[in-house]
């Protein structure tokens, strides 16, 4: 067992043991804190064989004599550095090429943890590295180095004598643990040198007979002092001075105007308003786009951002014309900016390490060299409204003051938000230690003046990072995707009979049947992905006696369950849309109506809104006319099979035949569409093949394929909902749901205009959709098959969204929907999966007169609610699905690099051909199409960067190598967790045509 | 705002130079005060209690009398200067009151009451300075204080806090340390290794406890021997003034141990 011993503190001592200081708290109370030491003669000294200290420890890890390369101490030396040199130079001490042996005395240790924790935390990290050799000395324990303060001495200079003596000892020390022993040349002492940037120090231990060094002086012996001579902090010591006292909050943003002003400046056109947007590539920049300008307002800095958070409605007021500036040309990473900020410091102290993070920003802000392309620039005077959630965080693990995970003192630390566009938050928990490594949510509660950070609190933790369910909870939190299970009051407006619901036998008085079309005997099939569980939408196609050709789209008659006003119509509304992820659908419908009743099965009775169209074998249309229907599906089919089906020249029965027509009628439809002038987009799809179904783990990613029979689908879906938005627009031209994409500005595709002309010669005609799409089919490059996908995907980014709006609310000629080059447009063939095709359907069937209008589809009002809500979960959805997949292609990443490394029996890595996309000062933007992934390769080291060419040069070896946009590069990917606070990331460097991993 | 200092360092030490197992100074002083009939100080560290004992009597009122055994009546005070913030508390302070009462408990089962029927004996506790452990500090003054008055005990009564900081258990904590690390405080009889008191006010992992518990009861072992040792030399110091026939100075102390 132990031995539990009493610690005697002899009275005589009591000077030197106790410890007497008042401390004024943040409410302004002045506290006594008195407080004891022990101290002992068992620290050990660390170096080995040492006769009095080899029997306190086991490991000692200095060696006996020092280190002897250095050619200023010949008999070998440990060096004694005292607080700023850790302060200053820690990427010099944590340089693989400074080894000397290092003392760090305790003063030392605390002294930084006081400074700055996360340079403490770093400092930490490398006493326990085992290649360094650094013993840490417990000197204010021992009782020959335990000083006390002097009166009338500062802190500082305490430190400072301590550290002195403590040198002073270990010399004395050596020299008498190592007497001369007769008869022999008396032993060589190694010698304990003082290393420390402050000259005052250093003539003061010249005083008391220490040895003492500047880190430069010293560094310029080493062997390798050229690579370490640039690690040297330019700064040196000056910067960095006592710690200051605690003055008075001191206000680090603007205050906002009044909201009467606010009100009154947006009105008369002084100032403007706007949801504000972060910049992803750099956090210390952001945007507004607001009507009156063509480019979105720019703001640069905090004090211009002025506590904005993404999403925020805020009021910008514009600088003056010569003050306007370019966007920078830079990425800058909040982490790595702001690593050594401290969480406790630059709030509750005031000052402190604040101004050195103001001071850096600067430095940053100075730095970015901005192209010439000036756009409006203006600062934030007001906010009309907060758009603050709950954010999906990870703590940062350097913000801790003790990282024990039993400890139960407050901490205030920092919480990164896996999102790049917000501000770090900094909250206060007992639980901090606890929750490193997690998924947590937290909340913003306010951002003060005084406080450089938005202040919030932990709600709760979602789970392990990299988990799937905290992955997908996170995901579906972060997109605020509603996913609980749908309630009570909802599931009892589902029909009673539950699954066992069927189309009652045709009668006259059954109220399903009434004023229904009887289509059960119709050759009507479904054509879906694989795996599809709701089916809302089935096609069919029969030539007439007269030579024509009927076709017609059957969608499932979702509005015949889900009524208007009641509970499940709400909720409904709210959701919005139904949400697919990579493992998972979040419907938006209880799944009893999504994957049974509505969902349009094959061999089953089912009730439909049917759109039929007589068409000419052109596929003219010659007439339409929409129904209330019963239909019996009678195949479904994937993709694959119907495309399979229809080459089959064996298949003749009608069911093949049917789709054979079909198709014949789609390539008309698409031909006239794209001469009407529709774009062919392109988007970067991947699939994610899932192992099993039971563990999901993924296992490739590999681009989607598209058949001739998705577009058939595809062309007559755009049929029905064309015809559709025709029909309820002319019925109901106040209130009709419809769908519109607005023309992009032409100021949005300058860019990539200028790049093309500038790399590729090529040109690109926006005027109209038709002359776009025209102009990107002649983007063509012979040797990159990809160059013309890569270029439609840039395009599309340059465009607007699709919304849905209500008829009413804008005027005739901006119905349009540019991409589809159709002048009207609503969405109608999915019911099951959209809000707006329930709204759409309700207004056909009024308008076919099968049912009245619900009276909330009459108040223009209400359906620009609606709308504004489900347009708003629509981009929601689209952004988690992606992120879903982008989760699941770091995973399918991590799999393949660890499985290449099983093979090859080194470092697993993936490497995969990119094409730059944009280029930076530091970096590029690169697009590996086989994943559909974006990343970015920073440079560390300087690269000549031409804004106005596109073009970075870099240098490798000797000649430099010119990248510019478009150009193909093969990188190496690997999917990287942050040190501090596990967020994952997808990390890419460069391979090919130079190795950026030395740049 | 969260502490900048270290519970226990890499190199095994504590925030005032302790190793895990150490204990603090402890100081006792015998019957400093002659007022009562018997009183102690004792100071762990800069934890310092002054208890002094008084009775058994007869008991101040016919509620307070029980009729087969004495009546334990323990009272608390904290000085206001007791603490870094000064601060004055009441009498009637809830959380003093519970303090006094489980520090009656605690030796309700070891002092022999039932020696005493009808009478009362009065214990008051006055907190002089405090750096945690105050309980411990408390309950050993106490033993202390009864010893010193006379009044029969079965056991001494020696108690200890133990804490556990990550996985390391840690003795004799600080208010540092228990602002910081899950603690519970343990009163054990040395003669027998009976335990008269756990008490545990924050929330203690179950696989830890145990740990905790036996390496209590082991420093309240070490406890005692320096109790003892300053009953004896005290006793010792009282016999030669007996024997040299100057029993003026001591009456307080002689009455006490006449009845």
């Amino acid at each position: 067992m132990v031995e539990i011993t009493i610690r005697k503190r002899p009275r005589t001592e009591a000077v030197v043991t106790q410890r007497k200081f008042f401390k004024k708290t943040a409410r302004g109370k002045v506290i006594k804190v008195l407080r004891e030491r022990y101290l002992r003669d068992d620290v050990a000294c660390g170096i080995e064989n040492c006769r009095s200290c080899s029997e306190l420890t086991g490991t000692s890890i200095l060696p006996p004599s020092g280190d002897q390369l250095h050619p200023l101490f010949p008999n070998g030396h440990f060096v004694l550095p005292d607080t700023n040199v850790f302060l200053s130079q820690m990427d010099l001490v944590e340089s693989p090429l400074f080894m000397p042996p290092i003392i760090l005395l305790q003063t030392v240790i605390e002294e930084v943890r006081h400074r700055s924790l996360p340079l403490y935390n770093r400092l930490k990290a490398l006493t326990r590295m085992d290649d360094k050799r650094i013993w840490v000395f417990y000197n204010e324990y021992r009782s020959e180095t335990a000083i006390i303060r002097e009166e009338g001495e500062t802190p500082n200079d305490r430190n400072d004598r301590g550290i002195r003596k403590a040198t002073e000892w270990y010399n004395s020390h050596i020299s008498v643990n190592r007497p001369p022993i007769r008869g022999r040349p008396s032993p060589k002492l190694p010698t304990v040198v003082l290393m420390t940037e402050d000259a005052a120090n250093r003539q003061k231990a010249e005083h008391a007979g220490i040895a003492s060094i500047s880190v430069r002086k010293y560094i310029e012996g080493v062997k390798d002092a050229n690579q370490l001579l640039d690690l040297l902090a330019a700064a040196g010591a000056e910067d960095i001075e006592p710690t200051k006292a605690v003055a008075g909050r001191q206000a680090l943003y603007p205050d906002y105007l009044p909201a009467a002003m606010l009100i009154a400046g947006v009105k008369s056109g002084e100032l403007h308003q706007g949801h504000f947007n972060a910049n992803q590539y750099n956090y210390l920049e952001g945007s507004v786009p607001v009507p009156a300008f063509s480019k979105p307002i720019l703001l640069i800095g905090r004090e211009n951002m002025n506590r904005a958070v993404q999403g925020d409605v805020v009021v910008v007021e514009v600088f003056d014309k010569k003050e306007w500036k370019a966007p920078a040309d830079e990425v800058v990473d909040q982490d790595a900016a702001l690593k050594n900020d401290d969480a406790e410091d630059s709030g509750d102290e005031g000052e402190g390490e604040g101004n050195e993070t103001v001071a850096r920003e600067k430095n940053l802000l100075e730095l970015e060299k901005r192209s010439s392309e000036k756009q409006p620039t203006g600062r934030i005077v007001g906010v009309i409204k907060r758009n603050w959630r709950a954010y999906v965080c990870h703590i940062d693990s350097t913000s801790l003051t003790s990282s024990n995970t039993t400890s139960l003192s407050l901490q205030t630390v920092f919480a990164t938000p896996v999102s790049r566009l917000l501000p770090r938050i900094r909250l206060r928990t007992r639980q901090a230690p606890i929750l490193i490594g997690q998924k947590i949510l937290v909340t913003i509660d306010r951002w003060d003046t005084t406080s450089r950070y938005p202040e919030g609190h932990f709600v709760r933790a979602l789970g392990k990072v990299e988990s799937k369910e905290a992955e997908q909870e996170s995901l579906l939190l972060e997109f605020e995707v509603p996913y609980r299970p749908f309630g009570k009051a909802i599931l009892d407006c589902l029909p009673p009979q539950g699954e066992q619901w069927v189309v009652p036998p045709k009668s006259s008085d059954s109220p399903e049947w009434k004023d229904r079309e009887d289509l059960r005997g119709l050759i009507i099939c479904s054509i879906d992905p694989p795996n599809c569980q709701d089916i809302d939408d089935a096609l069919h196609a029969r030539r007439l006696p007269n030579g024509n050709i009927e076709a017609g789209v059957h969608i499932a008659d979702v509005s015949h369950f889900v009524h208007p006003d009641n509970p499940m119509d709400s909720e409904a509304a709210s959701r919005g849309t139904t949400v697919y992820l990579v493992d998972k659908r979040i419907d938006m419908l209880p799944s009893l109506l999504g994957t049974n009743l509505c969902s349009l099965r094959p061999f089953v009775e089912r009730l439909a809104f049917s759109a039929i169209w007589e068409m000419t074998p052109e596929a003219e249309i010659v007439n339409v006319s929409f129904t209330k229907s019963v239909i019996a599906s009678k195949a479904a089919f994937t993709y694959d099979e119907a495309q399979i089906r229809k080459d089959d020249p064996h298949q003749q029965d009608e069911l093949t035949q049917s789709i054979r027509l079909l198709n014949s009628l789609a390539l008309k439809l698409k031909a006239g569409r794209m001469a009407a002038g529709a774009l062919n987009l392109a988007s970067p799809e991947v699939k994610i093949q899932l192992d099993t179904s039971e563990s999901s783990d993924p296992i490739d990613v590999e681009q989607k394929e598209l058949r001739e029979t998705n577009s058939l689908v595809e062309e007559f879906m755009l049929l029905a909902n064309i015809s559709v938005a025709r029909k309820i627009q002319e019925t109901f031209p106040q209130t009709a749901v419809l769908r519109r994409h607005l023309p992009p500005p032409r100021t949005n595709f300058e860019k990539l205009q200028d790049i093309l002309m500038k790399r590729k010669g090529m040109k690109l005609d926006v005027s109209s959709s038709g002359a776009l799409a025209a102009s990107l089919d002649l983007c063509v490059d012979p040797e990159l098959p990809a160059f013309n996908t890569l270029v439609r995907i840039m395009a599309t980014r340059c465009m607007l969204s699709a919304e849905y709006f209500c008829s009413g609310s804008v005027s005739r000629d901006t119905f349009g929907h540019y991409g589809l080059a159709s002048p009207i447009y609503t969405h109608f063939t999915s019911p099951i999966r959209r809000y707006a095709d329930v709204l759409a359907h309700r207004q056909l069937a009024a308008a076919i007169g099968y049912a009245p209008l619900h009276a909330t589809l009459h108040s223009k009002a209400h359906v620009e609610r609606v709308l504004d809500i489900v347009n708003r979960k629509h981009r929601m959805a689209q952004m988690a699905g992606r992120a879903s997949v982008e989760f699941y292609v770091g995973l399918a990443l991590k799999n393949r690099g660890e499985r290449e490394k099983g093979k090859k029996g080194k470092a697993g890595e993936v490497r995969e051909e990119a094409f730059v996309i944009r280029t930076f000062r530091n970096g590029l933007g690169v697009f590996v199409s086989k994943l559909g992934i974006e990343g970015l390769v920073m440079f560390k080291r300087d690269t000549q960067f031409d804004a106005d060419n596109y073009t970075i040069t870099v240098p490798s070896g000797g000649k430099d190598v010119t990248i510019s946009v478009f150009d193909k590069v093969e990188v190496s990917i690997e999917v990287e967790k942050d040190k501090n606070t596990q967020r994952g990331r997808v990390k890419m460097t460069l391979v090919h045509p130079v190795d950026s991993r030395s740049l | 705002m969260g502490s900048r200092i270290e519970i226990l360092n890499e190199g095994g030490f504590r925030s005032d130079g302790r190793r895990q197992f150490e204990l603090r100074e402890i100081i006792i002083e015998l019957s400093p005060q002659g007022v009562g009939d018997g009183s102690a100080i004792i100071t762990h560290g800069l934890t310092q209690v002054l208890v002094s004992v008084y009775g058994p009597r007869e008991a101040k009122s016919r509620s307070h009398t029980i009729h087969d055994r004495a009546n334990i009546n323990v009272e608390v005070g904290v000085a206001a200067f007791s603490t870094g913030e000064r601060r004055k508390r009441s009498r009637g302070d809830k959380r003093i009151l519970e303090f006094a009462s489980t520090i009656k408990s605690t030796f309700e089962p070891v002092i022999q009451t039932n020696l005493y029927p009808r009478s009362q004996i009065d214990i008051y506790i006055q907190v002089l300075q405090q750096d945690g452990g105050l309980l411990q500090a408390c309950i050993n003054g106490t033993t202390l204080a009864l010893i010193n008055a006379g009044i029969p005990m079965i056991d001494f009564v020696c108690a200890v806090s133990g804490g556990v900081h990550s996985s390391d258990p840690l003795l004799d904590l600080t208010t540092l340390e228990e602002g910081d690390a899950p603690h519970i405080t343990v009163a054990m009889m040395p003669k027998t290794g009976k335990v008269a008191l756990v008490t545990m006010e924050t929330r203690l992992h179950v696989d830890r406890f145990e740990q905790i518990l036996t390496l209590a009861r082991e420093a309240g072992a070490v406890i005692h021997r320096e109790m003892k040792k300053a009953v004896l030399s005290r006793s010792n110091s009282l016999v030669a003034v007996m024997q040299s026939g100057h029993l003026v100075q001591e009456r307080a102390v002689d009455d006490g141990m006449n009845e």
